[in-house]
């Protein structure tokens, strides 16, 4: 890691310091441009939804009469707090169901003792490989045999296992303290009792990363539920979506309106939740 | 395979002479705890694994119940033989090739300014991020809007510097980089966030020790940023390849795979050959060959890993 000393004796400490604050105000300049470039097309959704239909026909950012209108036609003509209730439902149904099913596996890959424990861990490993999607015609004639197209269940289910969600509770379980679950051990407390009353407690920021992230995931998937649901009035809001482009043609107005109220409960997650989604991929991703 | 392995009987494994006391085994409570997850990996992933295998070797339908009559390797020997198998690889691999650069090198750059600047931070990570929380649907209206012709934003922004826009979604030609665009815009904030976590890791002494030996920031960059994010880089690279390789949102909802099919996905083929032609059969071995190319480029990523751990 050696460097090579530039400029020799004549380079003053000074020097150097104000060639660091040039360089770091020149990457602020290109991080800002960047950064509003990165915004526009934002932007240009939002303004042309308050454009009356009419305006849409000019490429300026200038309303001459700036209206709610589009946004009201869009909530009267589609489903799409329909589409809100069934994307909120199996997101929920998905989040949930990962969080208790991963955690309670992984509590026994990092606490438990038993034969085969390394043999399952790399069986559940395994599944990381193999991308849901090679699994839709199975899975869609599976949800068929079973009477389950056309439910939540058949999107929320296949959504649950996820290697993933395990391998990230078991290293924040791994790194916990284990002084308090064997003075609760000493005291008689069942694996259930220490799982749900001091580990699990523990574990708030792993439950965050984990359902916040499957929730965005399983909100925003769109083949695995246009399959499985025909019903207009059970789409989810990606699959609902999928049908106004359609729908609206031309009225430019209303199809950014709809983009932008499909686009707000998730903008509304990540404000909420911003820092646990953040340290959620950062701490897989340098782990994984 | 199956988590029944794990009896209630099971101790641990005694080493004759082993100075180590006998441990207690929980091998029941384990059961208990895994059985949850268990009862759905086997049903809704190892399930439908094994079938679809099984699958691949039969004429199954969409339109009859059960397997259909036995077709050993014909499915597989038609898709190898099948043009439109074969250009909906080379259309993903295509956009993997357009994508993933871009992906890369611009979530490390961006990354890298944003790392040296302590000022709202907050915002670039807005700015980068939000896009990729929003559905696949929303950033197709925003972008299918942006690339109309004469109403688009981009050929307006393009016309005011002189150049003339292609028909963007329109020409086979322009489609594919088209929708490149839109996901590198899109997903750029996933890589840009795995960068910034691994900039942070990278203890600040050694810029303040470097500095203080005169290097330039440059230097600095060149000989210890992007050293030590060799691993943060074989990790954004094949999550990146991966999530290139399954790209299907994009073409379906933007250009529904055209036009004339230039855009066609392999997942989209999979798609159409199971749910439109209903030839479940076929469309199951297509699954399984895809499988195999994502399968390699997994092993791929082993083995640099393998090679730079050992390195360390």
């Amino acid at each position: 890691m050696a460097l090579t000393t530039m400029g020799g004796a004549g380079v003053t400490q000074e020097k150097i310091e104000q060639r660091h604050r040039l360089f770091n105000r020149i990457c602020f300049g290109v991080l800002i441009a960047f950064a509003l470039l990165w915004l526009v097309p934002l932007a240009w959704a939002v303004d042309t939804a308050l454009k009356p239909n009419a305006e849409t026909t000019r490429t300026t950012w200038l309303i001459d009469n700036p209206t709610f209108a589009a946004f009201q036609r869009v909530l009267d003509d589609t489903a799409i707090l329909n589409w809100f209730g069934a994307s909120l439902i199996t997101a929920t149904m998905t989040a949930v169901g990962t969080v208790i099913t991963a955690s309670l596996a992984a509590f026994a890959l990092s606490r438990l003792r038993f034969r085969y424990r390394n043999l399952v861990f790399w069986i559940i490993l395994a599944g990381i490989m193999i991308p849901g999607q090679v699994l839709i015609v199975p899975q869609f004639r599976e949800m068929d045999a079973l009477g389950l197209l056309n439910t939540y269940w058949a999107v929320s289910l296949p959504q649950i296992p996820t290697a993933i969600a395990i391998f990230i509770f078991k290293q924040f379980f791994d790194g916990l303290p284990r002084d308090l679950e064997e003075a609760a051990r000493i005291d008689g407390a069942g694996w259930f009792r220490i799982y749900r009353q001091v580990v699990m407690p523990l574990a708030r920021p792993a439950v965050a990363a984990v359902a916040i992230f499957t929730f965005v995931t399983s909100w925003n998937d769109l083949l695995w539920p246009l399959l499985v649901l025909t019903n207009p009035d059970l789409m989810t809001v990606p699959v609902g979506l999928a049908t106004v482009q359609g729908a609206f043609g031309i009225r430019y107005a209303d199809t950014m309106a709809s983009a932008v109220l499909g686009a707000i409960p998730l903008v509304a997650v990540f404000l909420l939740f911003q820092r646990n989604i953040v340290e959620g991929i950062a701490g897989t991703g340098l782990k994984g | 395979m199956s988590i029944e392995t794990v009896t209630p009987r099971a101790r641990p494994a005694e080493v004759p002479g082993s100075p180590a006391p006998a441990r207690p085994s929980h091998g029941r409570p384990a059961i208990g705890f895994l059985l949850p997850f268990a009862v759905l990996y086997l049903a809704f992933i190892i399930g439908p694994a094994v079938y679809g295998l099984v699958m691949s070797f039969f004429d199954a339908s969409l339109v009859r119940s059960g397997l259909g009559s036995f077709a050993g390797f014909g499915n597989y020997a038609e898709a190898l033989q099948d043009p439109d198998f074969w250009s909906s690889l080379w259309h993903t691999v295509w956009f993997t090739i357009l994508t993933t650069p871009p992906l890369i090198v611009l979530a490390f750059v961006l990354a890298l300014l944003a790392d040296r600047v302590n000022r709202g931070r907050w915002f670039f990570r807005l700015a980068f991020f939000a896009p990729f929380i929003l559905p696949s649907a929303v950033v197709a209206l925003i972008w299918i809007f942006m690339y109309t012709p004469e109403l688009g934003l981009i050929e307006a922004a393009l016309a005011k510097i002189g150049i003339t826009s292609p028909a963007w979604l329109g020409d086979p030609n322009w489609a594919m980089p088209s929708l490149a665009l839109t996901t590198v815009w899109w997903t750029l904030g996933f890589n840009f966030i795995l960068y910034l976590a691994g900039l942070q890791e990278i203890p600040r002494e050694l810029y303040e020790a470097s500095a203080i030996d005169g290097a330039s920031p440059w230097q600095q960059i060149r000989r210890i940023t992007i050293p030590m994010l060799g691993r943060t880089t074989t990790l954004v690279a094949v999550l990146q390849v991966i999530a290139s390789l399954k790209v299907f949102d994009q073409m379906y909802l933007m250009t529904s795979g055209g036009p004339n099919f230039a855009t066609r996905s392999i997942l989209q083929y999979v798609y159409d050959q199971g749910f439109t032609n209903f030839r479940l059969g076929y469309a199951a071995a297509i699954s399984m060959l895809f499988f195999l190319v994502v399968l390699a480029v997994s092993a791929v990523w082993f083995s640099l890993v393998r090679r730079q751990e050992k390195e360390v």
